[in-house]
């Protein structure tokens, strides 16, 4: 997969705009995972996809293959993940307006996972472990929520995840503890 | 060995933690302890993820090309149209800074206190907006890879970051007529780095890439500007509900 990565980045430097579908073909469903559980929400996870192979193409001069190309490019959704997360919360109200399907409740778009009545998508969860795991994760902070995803669901190191929020290696470790204990607080009584 | 910790429990879930697998294996309250701990992370994984259609792939190609088709124009708007929108915007701060000014000038001593409240609320929240865009030139040069050969162009944020000064010096002056001295320093502070950025080279060295990064992390400007972020956050929240 990476050597198919840097043949297409390769031929896609050299001016063959076509090989980045290989990289889009191979890459759009994790970015569009990685943002969904970062996001909590499908539309701003679809806007992630789009504006992350955007961005990607437009910097791709500047990747250079020390990291692999999925790497690069998963940084580049989670910091985009986290602006749109941060930028939801400055503006509650053009968020409800944007997110809000005709007819749907609009604290319901917003809020999503964090909500506690369950919305459409929430409804097929069925299950109370998946619905205590995602009400906790809407509940975390933005920062405990990013370094958690970052680490058990994408498995990155501490010390990417702190690049990519600008933390030390100890308030990296510290936000995950955090996240740990809130999910540990919630769904102990379930599961043991 | 001590028993360990929750967080080393943690660490270890996580693979980075392998000096208790000793102690685990032969302790039995913290081998139930680290099992606890399991079944709740593994119970994590159950965090469904909406299903993406089978074309899902090729609608993302077919969507990224309409948009590349507008690339031009947006590229073009990108670099200049937003220059008016943003004196504008920093023109309007002035304006209101000016009311909320001539405001206190009449008022009785608990209403103006009142004014000032929400005065520094609504500059906290535009320049809220200005600092995410530093910020994200700020983190895209920290995070740049170092060239390995040759020099690495940085044209873009350069351009972003003499953009965003005109708007900087404006918001700094209206947050010193406010006497917001915290506001006023910070963007002192930010505008003292963005010069830096918009004087370099478009394309730097490792070396002049280093010594960008220097003065970022020597002001601790990131720090700063996260945590003014947190307190704009707030004030929304409190403006909204006013």
């Amino acid at each position: 997969m990476e050597d198919s990565d840097s043949v297409a980045v390769a031929r896609v430097k050299a001016g063959d705009g076509d090989a980045y579908r290989a990289l889009v073909d191979r890459h759009s469903r994790s970015v569009f995972r990685l943002a969904y559980r970062m996001t909590g929400n499908e539309q701003d996870a679809e806007d992630v996809v789009q504006e992350t192979f955007l961005r990607a193409y437009k910097q791709l001069h500047r990747y250079e293959a020390r990291a692999s190309f999925g790497t690069w490019l998963y940084r580049i959704a989670s910091n985009y993940s986290l602006d749109l997360v941060r930028s939801r919360k400055r503006h509650p109200q053009t968020a409800l307006e944007e997110s809000a399907a005709p007819g749907e409740e609009a604290g319901n778009a917003i809020h999503g996972i964090a909500s506690d009545t369950p919305g459409p998508d929430r409804l097929l969860f069925g299950d109370e472990v998946q619905r205590t795991v995602a009400a906790t994760l809407g509940r975390l902070s933005q920062q405990e929520r990013t370094a958690f995803v970052l680490r058990h669901f994408e498995g990155q190191s501490i010390e990417e995840i702190g690049s990519s929020l600008g933390l030390s290696g100890n308030a990296t470790k510290h936000s995950i503890f955090r996240a740990v204990q809130k999910l540990r607080r919630a769904l102990e009584p379930l599961v043991t | 060995m001590k028993h360990p910790t929750e967080e080393q429990f943690v660490l270890y879930y996580y693979g980075e933690g392998a000096e208790i697998e000793e102690h685990v294996a032969q302790c039995e309250a913290c081998r139930a302890q680290y099992q606890a701990l399991q079944r709740v992370l593994n119970s994590v994984d159950s965090f469904p993820v909406p299903e993406r259609a089978p074309d899902y792939e090729s609608r993302v190609w077919a969507a990224l090309q309409k948009h590349d088709k507008r690339m031009e124009k947006r590229s073009r708007w990108l670099t200049w149209g937003w220059r008016p929108m943003f004196a504008a915007a920093a023109m309007a701060m002035l304006v209101l800074g000016a009311f909320f000014a001539g405001l206190g000038w009449h008022k009785s001593a608990p209403v103006q206190m009142a004014d000032n409240g929400v005065r520094e609320r609504v500059l906290l929240v535009a320049v809220g907006d200005h600092l995410e865009r530093s910020q994200m030139v700020l983190v895209e040069l920290a995070n740049a890879g170092a060239p390995a050969a040759g020099k690495l162009d940085i044209s873009y944020e350069q351009e972003t970051a003499e953009d965003l000064l005109e708007s900087n010096r404006l918001y700094r002056q209206t947050a010193a007529r406010n006497g917001d001295v915290a506001t006023a320093g910070l963007l002192d502070d930010l505008e003292r780095v963005l010069l830096e950025i918009a004087h370099s080279p478009a394309e730097v060295s490792a070396r002049q890439l280093e010594e960008l990064r220097r003065q970022i992390e020597d002001r601790g400007i990131l720090f700063k500007v996260r945590v003014f972020g947190s307190r704009a956050e707030q004030s929304s929240g409190n403006t909204n509900s006013l």
